[in-house]
């Protein structure tokens, strides 16, 4: 046996070619695949999603904005019940102004306005506000979790979580 | 022997003669030569049939087009020397490239710019469409026109965010709710509710689209700077590359704007 190198023949060459095609086909999938991955950020710089909103003693009858700033939150208090409002307007997604002398709340970019409830009544707007989970804690302060969503559209606002009673 | 002028004895150099392979275009042949031998105009047919130059043809919307978007190309990158895409210095960038930079007016030029290469665009394609130019062969061309066109609007949306002013915030945070809305791929789009395993939600807004597309929940810092490296880097060259292609198709599709 010859000690060069072996002549390949026409088919052990197309086995080699598919081998190399598929090999650098595989490759660029697995790296398109991490490319894809590695646009889906492990840690954001965005506020926490739940914080502690002190005692309902603390709030008046009606809206409160002081945490619409930094968290994205209304605090509605009426009759007994303490909710907690989100802030995006459910057309595109603005931020209203809670407007006191009119008591409602009106969006700048589209013009929905939404009754201090949250239901809303004017405006392109196709549903009420969306309502975050409260709850209490052991020593009594309020809780607010914005990763559990209750809409009103879905029967949702009854349910235990979305409301408290104060 | 006769004295060369000043203009002979430069076409004569070696470095004339390095640039230029070809002698002076004053006959078919080596005009032809000027177009073939040039990187740039090789793009372009060598010959053109007279209605091609008749602005009644073509409007010269295409042209047009492709001279704005050199000139949004220049302009833009002049910008680039000042302009921080960070949410700490992003807007008193742009107000001091009016006010602190010399020609206060690159940034207006580039914001018409882009008003005009939409309009110009929108223009082309109305003239190709009402001339029957998308039928075939150029079926295909007319197809890179249409993504050209969706990546002048991309171009003009991703742009939109730079001031980092209330508008362009609220304006992408409106415009990127849309991706929200994508089936199976936005969280608040058809079908992702049935991406569900018991109380585990596969499309959240912590992994859909629109988070991919704005690096968080919302229009932040990280949004800002994905829009920036879109606008300036990645759908530019994508849309040089089928600049390139569409004008390569024009020449081997028969030609500009003529009955075939």
């Amino acid at each position: 046996m010859s000690v060069g190198r072996q002549k390949l023949n026409r088919r052990e060459f197309f086995g080699w070619l598919s081998i190399g095609w598929i090999t650098f086909s595989a490759t660029c999938a697995g790296f398109a695949s991490l490319v894809f991955r590695y646009l889906y950020p492990n840690v954001v710089f965005e506020p926490p999603m739940d914080f502690i909103a002190g005692f309902p003693s603390e709030y008046e009858e009606g809206v409160d904005e002081r945490w619409k700033n930094g968290f994205g939150v209304w605090i509605y208090k009426n009759e007994g019940t303490l909710v907690a409002m989100s802030n995006i307007c459910t057309h595109l997604g603005c931020v209203p102004n809670w407007l006191p002398a009119e008591r409602k709340f009106k969006c700048p970019c589209h013009g929905s306005g939404y009754y201090p409830n949250g239901i809303n009544f004017e405006g392109p707007a196709p549903r009420p506000l969306e309502r975050y989970k409260v709850s209490l804690s052991a020593d009594g302060k309020i809780i607010v979790d914005k990763s559990k969503v209750y809409r009103y559209e879905k029967g949702e606002w009854g349910n235990p979580g979305s409301f408290i009673n104060v | 022997m006769a004295k060369r002028s000043f203009a002979e004895y430069v076409a004569n150099t070696q470095v004339w003669k390095s640039v230029f392979r070809h002698g002076p275009p004053d006959n078919a042949r080596n005009r032809a030569a000027v177009v073939a031998g040039n990187v740039f105009l090789h793009l372009h047919p060598i010959k053109l049939k007279k209605s091609g130059v008749q602005l009644g043809y073509t409007w010269c919307m295409g042209g047009l087009t492709f001279f704005v978007f050199l000139a949004l190309t220049i302009t833009g990158v002049l910008l680039m020397f000042y302009y921080r895409p960070t949410a700490e210095y992003a807007f008193n960038d742009i107000i001091a490239l009016r006010e602190h930079v010399p020609l206060g007016i690159m940034r207006e030029l580039h914001r018409w710019g882009a008003h005009l290469m939409v309009i110009t665009v929108w223009i082309h394609m109305f003239r190709v469409f009402m001339t029957g130019s998308y039928k075939p062969p150029r079926e295909f061309n007319w197809g890179v026109g249409v993504i050209l066109l969706t990546l002048t609007l991309l171009l003009s949306f991703t742009g939109y965010l730079l001031p980092w002013d209330q508008l362009a915030i609220w304006a992408i945070t409106v415009g990127s709710n849309m991706a929200k809305a994508t089936p199976f791929l936005g969280h608040g789009g058809p079908g992702a509710a049935l991406a569900k395993i018991g109380d585990f939600v596969m499309v959240s807004d912590k992994n859909d689209v629109r988070f991919q597309l704005l690096g968080g929940r919302f229009v932040g810092e990280p949004a800002l700077l994905r829009f920036y490296i879109l606008h300036c880097v990645f759908i530019p060259i994508v849309v040089a590359v089928l600049i390139a292609v569409h004008f390569w198709r024009v020449r081997k599709d028969g030609g500009i704007s003529a009955p075939l």
